[in-house]
């Protein structure tokens, strides 16, 4: 009997505002492994699509830009521990995109997770790194603090399927963005399973989103889109869509990462952390209140 | 503003002109290339004027992308050897420069308002103690770059090529020069073709210092010689302070490169004056936000959001100060308001608040009597002023003033992001908590409460949004030059 059964595919689906739609377009495209056999139909987002990702991750970053950074990481450690109850699953899936060995997904998987813990453990330190007070000449009180730049475009890493998305994600909303993510166009299912996890890690809907689809069909309108304020190019592969999406972003000058060598592997540093932070810098008087002469 | 029976008789003060004798002004200046006065390759000139008087001040050689290219070429030449000296002795020749420039300042600030326009009120008390300031917060970061938070070792990033406008032009140097220098990059900058003068003067500090040939070119021009120079293949670094058009221009023209670049845009600040305000501090405030340096300030707060119980209180009182400020000689120390920096601009600033009487706001200018020569714009401001006016909306650069309402809290927030902006605000309130709780939620990247248009070295500066990227001062101020 049991050679008879048939095994149950999975439909995958988007993860967009919380939910799981399909592509409002209706098209799907074929996944296949590292050796061409096919794996799954994943959907083949609109440009629409992509527009309806950045109304729900504007809804959600203020919520969550507004959430206390101690609660912020204990969502993103409750992501590592929603992965690591389903590691099986994506070590198969990791392994079948990226064409590895069991024990060699197994590690990637597991830098994966150890990554989400590195940056739950940023959310409420970043701001003592790179803020302060500055010590200006007069009677001023004056701080300067990081604030998230708001609604992040990421195009994921096309290679690096996991360990690439995760490092690509996680420092985004760490500090209190919300994102839009591309996955990688090969190989999305691991990042399309991700969206399972998030859903079940108490992150808020909309905090992250994940398309996957065609990169160059997905991007330019996200790179030209006006309420977006800063764009990841780190799986854009081709140079010539590269500079394209780059001057798109320039028309409301976003913030861009420009696509570069990355060894996913290697300490992350903050880089991407302060990449979507702006600094803001607030000033009082300090006892005398100016030619007045009034004073506390 | 002696024209104001009431004021003039109040506020009548004898002259008090400052003596230009201090600053020797050549009849014509050189491009500063390798350490060099030298003339532009193709022998054009231009004339800059005093905009207070328009008298013709000198003739500058005007930069092309040829001259463009040599001082690229000096600057990557100087820059082996600059990188590789010792923090230390980099430190000591910005130490130098510091003190140079405060020796020298009375002759710079003169030069600045003769060339600018700007009081010298403001040069003198503003502008060089600051430009100083600078040189030595910076000059102190260059042995200790390890420590800035930017990882071990940090490196410079090659060759800076930096354009600065007109409207502080020897601060926005400074702001430019000392951290580049500091993090051990050379410098091309492109001053604003109105105020080239005090970047020339400030060539022949670099050398009295005695700095090394070729770390620092100054490449008076056009728009045209800033864009070959932000475009220049063997710039590593663009720093650029200016309009929003051409920051995103900027943008467009690096993508694709490696080049970093920081943009320091303009701003439509919202100064936001609750009704538990000090009226008088905030009507002081007001007009420091939007008459300093006559409104041409990217950071001004040129949009007042006046809480309605208050409103006919702070406009009378507003009115009531302006009809006191003088306008007239900049080198007069009683001078408030000195002369726009250009007829360009004047006529920038002329089209921009005839647009907003023609959409139905209200206009008030401080009775007072303009100069007849040179260009004079009269301290102004619009009542009766929607979100959806011109006056609201776009950036003017010049001594103009929105004045909107609002009722909660919650509609000062809104009012003050509704902008494509977000450089700068300001808070008026005693109650401490609604300072915090407002300055958090504003989309701004500096934010005064209490005061404003402070600066400092130390303090980190620059915008959200289209304001542009990047920050200028603090350590925040190093990154922009550093390879991390």
């Amino acid at each position: 009997m049991s050679e008879q059964r048939l095994s149950v595919f999975k439909t995958y689906k988007l993860y967009v505002g919380g939910k799981f739609p399909r592509s409002e377009s209706g098209r799907v495209y074929e996944v296949s492994d590292s050796k061409n056999k096919w794996l799954a139909n994943a959907p083949l987002s609109s440009r629409k699509d992509a527009r309806d990702a950045v109304v729900a991750a504007r809804k959600a970053q203020g919520g969550w830009a507004g959430k206390t950074a101690y609660l912020r990481g204990q969502i993103l450690y409750r992501v590592a521990e929603m992965l690591e109850g389903r590691k099986d699953q994506f070590v198969r899936e990791v392994a079948e995109a990226e064409g590895l060995s069991k024990s060699k997904a197994a590690a990637v998987v597991d830098a994966a997770i150890d990554r989400w813990v590195w940056y739950a453990g940023w959310t409420d330190k970043i701001a003592q790194i790179v803020g302060g007070g500055n010590p200006v000449a007069g009677p001023f009180f004056n701080l300067s603090s990081p604030e998230p730049t708001g609604v992040v475009t990421v195009v994921a890493p096309q290679k690096s399927s996991f360990l690439g998305l995760v490092s690509v994600i996680a420092p985004v909303i760490a500090t209190g963005n919300t994102a839009v993510v591309i996955a990688s166009e090969d190989s999305p299912l691991p990042a399309l399973s991700l969206g399972e996890v998030l859903a079940t890690s108490d992150l808020p809907g909309g905090v992250v989103n994940i398309l996957s689809g065609r990169t160059a069909e997905i991007t330019p309108s996200l790179a030209a889109h006006q309420d977006v304020n800063a764009i990841d190019l780190a799986g854009v592969e081709d140079d010539v869509l590269a500079k394209e999406l780059e001057v798109a972003a320039a028309d409301n000058l976003k913030r861009v990462v420009r696509p570069q060598a990355v060894d996913w592997s290697a300490d992350p540093g903050t880089h991407r952390l302060t990449a979507f932070l702006e600094t803001k810098t607030v000033w009082h008087p300090t006892g005398s209140l100016g030619a007045s002469g009034s004073s506390y | 503003m002696t024209s104001t029976p009431s004021a003039s008789k109040a506020f009548e003060y004898a002259p008090a002109p400052e003596s230009r004798s201090v600053v020797d002004i050549a009849p014509s200046y050189g491009l500063f290339i390798d350490g060099e006065f030298v003339e532009a390759a193709d022998g054009k000139v231009f004339k800059t004027v005093s905009p207070s008087t328009e008298e013709v001040l000198s003739e500058v050689a005007q930069a092309s992308s040829e001259d463009v290219d040599r001082a690229v070429k000096a600057a990557r030449k100087a820059f082996e050897k600059w990188s590789a000296l010792p923090g230390a002795e980099r430190a000591k020749y910005l130490f130098r420069i510091a003190r140079i420039i405060q020796e020298r300042s009375r002759e710079l600030a003169v030069l600045e308002t003769l060339d600018n326009g700007k009081p010298i009120k403001e040069t003198r008390d503003a502008d060089l103690p600051l430009v100083a300031a600078h040189f030595f917060y910076y000059a102190g970061w260059a042995d200790k770059l390890d420590h800035a938070g930017y990882g071990a070792d940090p490196k410079p990033l090659g060759v800076a090529g930096q354009v600065i406008p007109w409207n502080f032009p020897l601060l926005m140097l400074a702001w430019k020069i000392a951290p580049a220098l500091a993090t051990g990059n050379t410098v091309v900058l492109k001053p604003a073709e109105t105020t080239p003068l005090s970047a020339l003067f400030f060539a022949d500090i670099c050398r009295q210092a005695g700095l090394p040939k070729g770390v620092v070119n100054i490449l008076p021009g056009y728009g045209d010689a800033g864009a070959a120079l932000t475009a220049h293949p063997d710039v590593n670094k663009v720093a650029f302070t200016g309009s929003t058009a051409v920051g995103k221009a900027i943008a467009r023209q690096v993508a694709g490169t490696d080049k970093k670049v920081t943009l320091e845009l303009g701003g439509k600040g919202a100064n936001i004056v609750f009704d538990d305000a000090p009226i008088d501090q905030a009507v002081e405030g007001i007009v420091t936000g939007i008459f300093f340096n006559q409104g041409q300030v990217c950071c001004a707060g040129s949009r007042l959001l006046v809480q309605e119980s208050v409103q006919d209180e702070v406009l009378d009182a507003l009115k009531r100060r302006l009809t006191t400020l003088r306008l007239g000689d900049p080198l007069d120390k009683n001078t408030d308001i000195g002369a726009i920096n250009s007829a360009e601009q004047l006529a920038r600033i002329k089209a921009l608040t005839e647009t907003g009487e023609a959409e139905g706001a209200e206009r008030w200018s401080a009775p007072c009597e303009l100069p007849s020569a040179g260009y004079w714009f009269a301290p102004t401001l619009f009542t009766n002023v929607t979100q959806a006016h011109t006056v609201a909306r776009d950036e003017i650069f010049g001594p103009v003033l929105s004045v909107l309402t609002f009722r909660t809290p919650e509609e000062a927030v809104a009012k003050a992001n509704n902008t494509q902006y977000g450089l700068s605000a300001g808070i008026w309130t005693e109650k401490g908590s609604r300072i915090l709780a407002v300055a958090d939620r504003l989309r701004a990247g500096v934010i005064w409460a209490n005061t404003f248009n402070k600066f400092d070295p130390t303090s980190p500066f620059g915008g959200y949004k289209e304001s542009g990227y990047g920050r200028e001062g603090g350590r925040h101020g190093l990154e922009a030059y550093l390879d991390v």
